[in-house]
């Protein structure tokens, strides 16, 4: 289908763009507009006026800021897939990327968009959540930094209002030599997924796991950290009987059902990817390669 | 009633301008307006891929972009990758010998997201181009024909066969 009419507006400034939608009666924000694109085609959002985000330098880019990576809302993904800084520093974002879209959609579509879009099956929120990310927002009331675990409040809902602007997003940075690993079953590369799972660990100077961050997608309303199983790591050899401890605890959650996959498979595939997303962390971590 | 926008945009090596509705999307825009009906259009919702094309020489979606986003840039078509006069280039013709194609409806966004892949990779794996059509649907071929052709353009196009 078509979009139905709107008027334009290509703000060069984030002080002009917070202006008009302070201003414009149901207006929306458009990035790479690779969620609000379909929307609009099939008429589930009729905007009045669209107010594209892309002409506006300050909010596009990424920047290390001591061990703080900050990323401009209205950054292509792909930019970020392909970033040297990302690879190095950020690689599990780096590997998550692969699996959002597919090569035509990521060199439109942008991170900051994809997080306040917040879809519960999407890599990019789930990214913001294992890093506990702070979602700077603009308005023409100033700007305030938001932790996420407050950003995210519902299903695609976030603390965002009408006239806010998500900005930035920036991920504090785990240690070098840090572990990663992220495993994802959708049906089709590049869809979302049914679940996703990612896992952070950074050992102590005794070689033991000091550091754990747990994440779930798809199973919930929200990205789903894994506190209890996260806090179980805690004190142990980077080894299987732990993982597999703490993998027992991510099958032990109560996800959603839908057309894709039921609870039980559900279940089942984050006690699955948990345990493989952690054993690849606890591998890289012991600073031995991952296939 | 909603003002029309002045845009012009470099398509295919030349200058075009239009005044367009803000809600025109690039697709119809190279149908429609500029009479390019090379470009397809299957689903309209960012799922099919048929309508891929560069712009600036970056694969994207040209039914989730509107005109009017493209203004000042260059987009390139199907109608833009041979060596003009109608004649084919190097992967156009590995579609052909290679049965890449049987309906043809979604051969322009295969040959624009390769013709991508391959300038940014001269020579990928078989899993990359796998990869990379992830986002285009085809319901004829079984994709073998397509993935044979664009690793036999890659290879022709390192060897220098213009
Ligand atoms: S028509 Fe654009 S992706 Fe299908
Ligand atoms: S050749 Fe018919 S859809 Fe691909």
């Amino acid at each position: 289908m078509k979009p139905a009419p709107f008027d334009y507006y290509a703000p060069t400034s984030l002080a002009e763009a917070a202006g008009l939608l302070a201003r414009l009666d149901n207006a929306k924000l458009i990035a790479g507009g690779q969620s609000l694109g379909p929307m609009m085609n099939f008429r589930y959002v009729i905007a009045d006026h669209l107010v594209d985000l892309g002409g506006i330098p300050e909010i596009a880019g990424i920047a290390l800021a001591g061990e703080t990576l900050r990323i401009g809302a209205t950054t292509p993904q792909r930019e970020l897939e392909f970033s040297d800084v990302v690879a190095q520093r950020c690689p599990l974002l780096k590997a998550a990327l692969k699996h959002v879209g597919h090569r035509q959609t990521r060199n439109r579509g942008t991170f900051g968009g994809s997080v306040a879009h917040f879809d519960p099956a999407s890599e990019q929120p789930m990214m913001c959540a294992a890093h506990d990310a702070v979602i700077e927002i603009a308005s023409v009331r100033g700007t305030r930094r938001v932790p996420f675990a407050e950003f995210g409040v519902d299903f695609m809902t976030t603390a965002l209002e009408p006239d806010e602007i998500l900005a930035a997003i920036e991920l504090p940075l785990w240690p070098q030599g840090h572990g990663w690993g992220f495993h994802e079953f959708a049906r089709r590369h590049g869809d979302f997924a049914i679940v996703a799972a990612a896992a952070l660990l950074a050992l102590g100077p005794d070689g033991r796991i000091a550091r754990a961050s747990l994440t779930l997608a798809g199973v919930a309303v929200v990205p789903l950290r894994l506190r209890e199983a996260e806090a179980a790591l805690i004190g142990h050899a980077p080894e299987m009987a732990p993982i597999e401890a703490a993998a027992d605890l991510a099958g032990a959650i109560a996800p959603l059902a839908d057309i894709h996959a039921s609870a039980d498979y559900r279940r089942h595939l984050a006690r699955i990817l948990t345990g493989r997303a952690l054993a690849d962390a606890a591998a890289r971590a012991a600073g031995r390669s991952v296939p | 009633m909603i003002a029309k926008r002045n845009i012009s945009v470099e398509v295919n090596g030349a200058l075009r301008q239009a005044e367009v509705e803000p809600r025109l999307t690039l697709a119809d825009f190279l149908r429609h307006t500029l009479d390019l009906t090379g470009t397809h259009v299957g689903c309209e919702h960012g799922v099919c891929g048929a309508c891929t094309v560069l712009v600036d020489g970056r694969s994207a979606r040209s039914c989730l972009t509107f005109a009017v986003q493209v203004d000042g840039r260059a987009v390139t078509t199907i109608e833009g990758l041979g060596p003009g006069a109608g004649g084919l280039g190097v992967l156009q013709e590995a579609f052909q010998r290679h049965h890449a194609l049987q309906c043809g409806f979604c051969t322009p966004g295969m040959l624009t997201t390769l013709t991508e892949l391959l300038n940014d990779n001269p020579d990928p794996t078989e899993d990359e181009v796998r990869e990379v059509i992830t986002g285009n649907l085809c319901r004829c071929t079984g994709y073998a024909g397509i993935v044979a052709a664009a690793l036999d353009a890659a290879r022709r196009l390192r060897e220098g066969e213009a």
